[in-house]
């Protein structure tokens, strides 16, 4: 019973926060709304069984994906005024786009029937109880699948290698820190014991050498003891 | 009695009943956190520290948070102002949130759930959007580069702690945080992954934007970063929920390498002190190091922040990921 109530509460959230997505004035809030459908998705992940799924919806979409969507949003700089301007033009065409998808899915539902072994099947994301979901889930995955599940990682790899090789450019004359260059620099730094109180005079290490004083010295700590103060 | 504890009413109590045993204790060590770090900071630049309110200056947290609570809350005029309140909110919600499933001892987790590793990462990885909301949300330009700075740097230094929790994973064979505790009986996970360790405490530095990489609270050009604009109750969440998120990474830490809940040895005079102390000793000593650093390093420039994160962590870690399965593989290592 509590299952169920909580299913229709997360189920009604995700459904009202993903209009929301598309309603929203201000593009920020759209942001917002979508991370709250992918957490309503997650829940819903949970009440199903899938522990593993809804935690990795929660770290990649919610964690990843939606932080750089967020940014990038934030930076644009949008217009609102000029982004409605062509509203009116633009209803008809955006009606007839949606109207034939939405026959389409109509299409496509109205052929569909359910496999006779689904029912057993449904809401089961574990073999048995003794393996977690997690192992249930890298047991296919890594056996039956598993040239498949490089193939899609290889694919992720090429589009992010395509992504770098379109934003990376060589400008010439911007000066690179080369940090093993410099840690492996040596000579130029020397790490000196000083005797406390004595001052780094004695030593030699100040240069150029000072003239000697004509007076005879004052209080000793006067001289030596400033110079640690100014840091809170 | 019994029978009431096993209806719904019943387990509901038993869950806030622990909610509050374990959450309490959390918020006095934040409020302690803050005057010990102040301590140890002046310790280590030779003052005295807070001395004045209490003994020792023992009740100085308590004179800090009602100041804060007197305070006027101040909303900037063109901010947003749900999302400007929400934002503190979010992030002291979620520092709170994560104690759910850390398990204080044996069988000691509010919530000891198959995949408590992965949902303290979940958690950890939501932290960034306090911070964004708010920069967003203050409509101010230095608010915005903190909160724009602290996103770039806690999803760049995620991903090395992902490869650092996967190692341990593999040495472990389980996602539980008990589980996790349990396999390091023999020997603590922080001498065999010793880099490993290194990295993850270094990368929860920057996951908790603190020194050396509290770029987005460079108050030097910043201000204050992503919370200049923020005063009162509000600036009070967003300090208790870095405190909390700081030992709650020195938490995850001890039960990732530092073997959780278990004794050093486990023999005679080690054994008679229970569990949880020894959590929340080895939880100390994290934060020490924390506060230690702080007082020791320099702050990162922006550049070598990103330098350290993309190009020495990520690689190194995904190194020693493939390096420990190879030796788990062909020593017979590898946890059933």
């Amino acid at each position: 019973m509590i299952a169920a109530l909580a299913f229709y509460l997360f189920a009604a959230i995700l459904i009202a926060s993903a209009v929301m997505v598309v309603t929203a004035r201000n593009p920020v809030h759209s942001v917002l709304f979508l991370i709250l459908a992918f957490f309503n998705a997650a829940a819903l992940f949970l009440i199903a069984g899938a522990e593993f799924l809804a935690m990795i919806l929660v770290i990649v979409y919610v964690g990843a994906v939606a932080v750089l969507f967020l940014f990038v949003v934030m930076m644009l700089d949008i217009d609102f005024a000029r982004l409605r301007e062509g509203f009116q033009r633009y209803a008809p065409f955006g009606a007839v786009v949606g109207g034939i998808l939405f026959l389409e899915l109509v299409l496509v539902l109205g052929s569909w029937s359910f496999a006779d072994t689904a029912d057993d099947l449904r809401l089961s994301p574990n073999p048995g109880a003794s393996v977690t979901n997690a192992e249930a889930l890298g047991r296919i995955l890594y056996t039956d699948y598993v040239y498949l599940f490089q193939a899609s990682g290889l694919i992720l790899l090429v589009a992010m290698i395509g992504a770098i090789v379109l934003t990376l450019r060589d400008r010439p004359g911007t000066r690179r820190q080369n940090v093993s260059a410099q840690v492996a620099r040596s000579g130029s730094i020397s790490l000196e014991k000083v005797p406390v109180g004595a001052g780094v005079k004695e030593l030699g290490i100040r240069r150029p050498p000072e003239p000697e004083p004509e007076k005879p010295k004052v209080a000793h700590g006067a001289g030596h003891g400033q110079g640690h103060g100014g840091h809170h | 009695m019994d029978g009431f504890l096993s209806t719904p009413v019943g387990i509901l109590a038993i869950t806030l009943a622990q909610t509050l045993a374990l959450l309490v204790p959390v918020l006095m060590g934040v409020a302690y956190l803050t005057l010990a770090e102040r301590k140890v900071l002046a310790a280590m630049q030779m003052r005295k520290g807070p001395n004045v309110v209490g003994p020792f200056g023992l009740l100085q947290p308590f004179a800090d948070a009602l100041k804060m609570l007197m305070k006027e809350t101040i909303v900037p005029s063109g901010a947003n102002r749900y999302l400007f309140l929400f934002a503190p909110m979010l992030t002291f919600m979620l520092a709170m949130l994560a104690w759910a499933v850390i398990p204080v001892n044996e069988g000691w987790a509010i919530a000891d759930i198959n995949v408590g590793i992965l949902y303290l990462f979940a958690i950890s990885s939501l932290g960034v959007y306090g911070i964004i909301i708010a920069g967003w949300a203050s409509n101010s330009k230095y608010a915005f580069l903190g909160a724009l700075r602290s996103a770039a740097q806690m999803v760049s230094y995620e991903v090395s702690m992902g490869f650092v929790i996967v190692t341990v994973l593999m040495c472990v064979g389980s996602l539980n945080l008990t589980a996790i505790v349990k396999a390091q009986e023999t020997v603590w996970f922080f001498l065999p992954l010793f880099p490993m360790f290194i990295i993850f405490f270094i990368s929860t530095l920057a996951e908790t934007n603190r020194a050396p990489f509290d770029l987005p609270e460079g108050e030097s050009e910043l201000v204050a970063g992503f919370f200049v604009e923020y005063s009162s109750m509000s600036f009070a969440l967003f300090f208790l929920g870095e405190y909390a998120n700081m030992i709650l990474m020195s938490a995850l830490t001890t039960i990732l390498f530092l073997g959780g809940w278990l004794p050093p040895i486990n023999a005679e005079p080690f054994t008679w002190i229970p569990g949880p102390i020894w959590f929340a000793l080895k939880i100390a000593l994290c934060l020490f190091t924390f506060i230690w650093v702080r007082a020791t390093f320099p702050r990162y420039r922006y550049d070598q922040l990103m330098r350290l994160g993309w190009k020495v962590f990520l690689p190194f870690s995904l190194l020693w990921l493939v390096l420990t399965a190879a030796v788990l593989k062909l020593t017979g290592w590898l946890p059933a």
